[in-house]
């Protein structure tokens, strides 16, 4: 992925990458914290919905319950610790497996519907996750649970938050590395045809389900990832992390930024974000209380996005090439 | 007598009060271009639903080289040598005409749960497809996306692809359907030029298309196989001409 300065994308891209990789340089100089924590939760989000692209986007499987291997992720992290397991070495890992084992329980069985309900099934299953983990009384119900955070030993101090940041960061970088091999591999070309049209795929001889499968797997297992960073970052988890809204907030952002497209969940992400934390205080700046309802104004602009940009932020960056 | 290649045997499929497959048992041979035939609603596309395995028929066998391959998912069917193209196109629209061959070369070479190497710089897919586009024409048009082909192009392309794996048989249902004299042509000639290299079936309303190529015709009539035989036998058979050709073709 060489971006060209020349062309917007390429510029935006790398003016992102400085942006980013020197975020908690500037927050110090400029002593705004609280933007750092911003940062770090756009960048978290941002590896939840990259891994969402790969299922919704490559795979045009709209799933309505990405925001359960989130859940999963944080709470395999949280219920570890809380049992005296504090080792990041073997909660991260849990946190992984056990997100990639739930999206292929799910996947086995929402993949043999299509459509509307498929994205209902996968809504429903996400639901279930929400209600069992509310009713751990153990670990705090409905009220969630103040966790301490994973333990790297000798390597990094996630309780630094500018290190845990440049961690974040850096495994978004990762998953995006991932998703760009992804995307053009044997596998994603596989991926993207069935979405363009399974029929045709199928009768090539392509076992579709299987692949499919495959990629709710990849993509519930970088969920789950997310879900770690995301308890870490507050050192917190409740059901709320996997509420149904969750799910809706990422396939926004996946839609906003650009289906199916490398960077396109990364500036959904961003969107979101600053969107939220810029209509918030505007608008109780014109009238006090009202910023609560951000989303009034939000919402038609997701409206203008889906009747004129409709392939998102990453189309008004002009064509692709490749 | 030489081992037919495709054969079925008392196949029936009903839906509700309709017998669509009515005890039909076929026979293509390797090499040869056997053309179904028969009016709207003979039940052809049904018949090559259970033949691709999308139909699940409710009594008789299936047999392919040499394997009762009834109960056989589609896929696995492909593996076995058995290709297909769609009477209504089917091809993969937002992709290259390119990437539609090389991910039918793809499909024939084992598992494709490869996830970091770049498919689109892999020569064993890229090779083997722009050769495919050559044989069918359209060599020049590889880098066009497939939306923006021609319908007849369009066509030459689902041929590449269901050559793609070198198949042992090919089953072209409607190859010229909405194609227009020139088009047409092109195709047979297309077709004439992939005869005795691999089998056919050929499901086709063009019976100047289908007595140019065929060596064996069966005709199909409300699910039922009325007459099987050389293009000559079926020209003068009775029934065939009251219920098909119609007076005309006398």
């Amino acid at each position: 992925m060489m971006a060209s300065l020349r062309t917007p994308r390429g510029l935006l891209t790398v003016l992102l990458l400085v942006l980013f990789a020197v975020l908690p340089l500037l927050t110090q100089a400029f002593d705004q914290r609280y933007l750092l924590s911003i940062g770090t939760r756009v960048v978290i989000w941002s590896i939840a919905a990259v891994s969402l692209n790969m299922i919704l986007g490559y795979g045009g499987l709209v799933s309505f319950g990405h925001a359960a291997f989130f859940g999963i992720g944080g709470y395999a992290v949280g219920i570890l610790s809380a049992s005296g397991v504090a080792s990041g070495w073997v909660q991260w890992p849990v946190a992984i497996a056990a997100a990639a084992v739930w999206a292929a329980l799910i996947g086995a069985l929402s993949l043999r519907t299509r459509g509307v309900y498929f994205l209902m099934i996968t809504l429903a299953f996400a639901q279930l996750v929400y209600y069992v983990a509310a009713g751990l009384e153990v670990y705090g119900g409905d009220d969630g649970l103040n966790i301490g955070r994973s333990r790297f030993p000798g390597l990094i101090n996630l309780a630094d938050k500018a290190s845990f940041y440049w961690l974040c960061l850096a495994l978004l970088v990762a998953t995006l590395w991932f998703c760009d091999r992804f995307a053009c591999s044997r596998f994603g070309f596989v991926l993207r045809g069935a979405r363009s049209n399974e029929q045709r795929m199928t009768a090539l001889g392509f076992p579709v389900f299987q692949y499919r499968l495959v990629a709710m797997i990849i993509s519930g297992a970088f969920g789950g990832l997310s879900g770690a960073l995301l308890a870490n970052e507050g050192a917190y988890v409740s059901p709320a992390m996997m509420s149904w809204v969750k799910s809706g907030d990422l396939i926004v952002m996946v839609v906003l930024g650009g289906m199916g497209t490398l960077l396109g969940p990364l500036y959904g992400a961003i969107a979101f974000f600053v969107l939220e934390e810029s209509l918030k205080p505007l608008m109780d700046l014109a009238h006090k209380g009202w910023g609560e309802y951000w989303q009034i104004v939000f919402g038609p602009m997701l409206v203008l996005v889906a009747l004129y940009a409709k392939g998102g932020i990453d189309s008004l960056l002009g064509r692709r090439h490749g | 007598m030489v081992e037919p290649l495709l054969s079925t045997q008392g196949l029936q499929k009903r839906f509700g009060g309709l017998l669509a497959t009515d005890n039909v048992s076929i026979e293509v041979r390797p090499g040869e271009i056997h053309a179904l035939i028969g009016p709207n609603g003979a039940g052809k596309t049904t018949l090559v639903g259970q033949l691709t395995g999308t139909l699940a028929p409710d009594s008789g066998t299936i047999h392919f080289a040499g394997r009762d391959v009834t109960r056989l998912p589609t896929h696995a069917r492909v593996r076995l040598g058995l290709a297909r193209s769609f009477q209504i196109t089917s091809v993969l629209r937002e992709f290259t005409a390119l990437d539609n061959v090389a991910l039918a070369v793809q499909a024939h070479q084992g598992h494709s749960f490869r996830f970091l190497a770049d498919a689109r710089t892999d020569e064993r897919l890229r090779a083997p497809a722009r050769q495919g586009l050559e044989t069918v024409g359209l060599g020049a048009r590889a880098d066009a996306l497939a939306s923006a082909l021609s319908h007849g192009e369009q066509r030459q392309l689902e041929i590449a692809m269901a050559l793609a794996g070198d198949p042992r048989l090919l089953l072209l249902d409607e190859p010229m359907a909405g194609m227009g004299a020139e088009e047409s042509q092109r195709m047979v000639a297309l077709l004439r030029g992939l005869k005795g290299r691999r089998a056919m079936l050929l499901i086709e309303h063009d019976m100047d298309a289908v007595f140019a190529l065929a060596d064996r015709i069966t005709v199909l009539v409300y699910g039922r196989a009325i007459a099987s035989g050389t293009p000559d036998e079926i020209r003068a058979h009775p029934e065939v001409r009251r219920a098909y050709l119609g007076d005309e073709a006398a």
